[in-house]
């Protein structure tokens, strides 16, 4: 039998390992997007199948997308073993205040207060959704 | 600089907000009718893909990630973070009056604390300037579009 604090210890785990890859991969599509520019200009110039061309050659965005297709077997695995009211929200949250601190880090964004507050005020919003 | 968004540039953040909550909902209401898809009934899976709502619900996921990335490429993502939380508001929404479900006093207050989120962001600029950041230019699209940029 697996001791109670095993079976918490790996619930985090697995939570917290879906939560980074899906900041892992939001940061870096976010960052690829960013470097391709205004996806509307190039639209404008080259077409809908000249944006998505763009899009599609970026390493950055591929990287982002590899990672979200993880994050979506790993939160497939982590809901066969804990509950969807916790993994749902506590996925959701960590994910919303690991990527501000990422833009912050890696991205370079300007998150002021405000953007700090809505982050937080994010969190608790979908803490109270899954009551 | 203040980066303030254009008029269509708004309509893509409510597309986010709209396609991937609306999508999810769509595809919740397929699978129902499909049935609980395991492991000795992948088959159900193909079935699935031939019902109108799941269709629906993937079509307006397509939408949303379009949506989010033209987003992401002209602005930041702590910006459009809350458009995307306010897909839970949406589903709330849709849950009390498509689907008839009961929302508690929690939940009212969750929406309430997403709405104040997306309303503290979308009042600030929505983009970082960062200085020595080279953004392509006009000349430099037309470079791509004929190939001799790559």
């Amino acid at each position: 039998m697996i001791a109670p604090h095993t079976g918490v210890v790996r619930s985090w785990s697995c939570i917290l390992a879906v939560a980074a890859m899906a900041i892992a991969g939001e940061c870096l599509t976010a960052a690829g997007m960013r470097k391709l520019g205004d996806l509307d200009i190039i639209r404008a110039r080259s077409g809908m199948a000249g944006a998505i061309r763009a899009v599609l050659s970026s390493p950055l965005f591929l990287l982002g997308a590899s990672c979200m297709a993880l994050n979506f077997f790993a939160m497939l695995f982590t809901l066969s073993i804990v509950d969807l009211s916790l993994a749902a929200p506590a996925t959701a949250s960590l994910t919303y205040v690991g990527n501000a601190v990422a833009a912050k880090l890696f991205l370079r964004e300007n998150v002021d207060q405000r953007r700090w507050l809505a982050a937080v005020f994010v969190c608790a919003g979908v803490f109270l959704l899954a009551k | 600089m203040k980066h303030r968004l254009k008029p269509q540039q708004y309509l893509i953040l409510i597309a986010i907000m709209l396609t991937a909550s609306v999508g999810d909902s769509l595809l919740s209401r397929g699978m129902e009718q499909v049935g609980a898809v395991d492991v000795h009934h992948l088959g159900l899976l193909w079935h699935a893909l031939f019902n109108p709502y799941v269709d629906a619900g993937i079509v307006l996921l397509i939408g949303f990630f379009a949506s989010y990335m033209t987003a992401l490429s002209w602005a930041d993502l702590t910006f459009v973070m809350p458009a995307t939380a306010f897909g839970y508001v949406v589903v709330a929404f849709l849950a009390r009056y498509w689907r008839h479900e009961h929302l508690s006093i929690y939940r009212w207050a969750g929406i309430l604390l997403i709405v104040c989120a997306v309303g503290f962001v979308a009042n600030g600029p929505s983009r970082t300037e960062i200085p020595g950041e080279e953004r392509p230019s006009h000349s430099d699209l037309n470079l791509m579009d004929s190939g001799a940029g790559r």
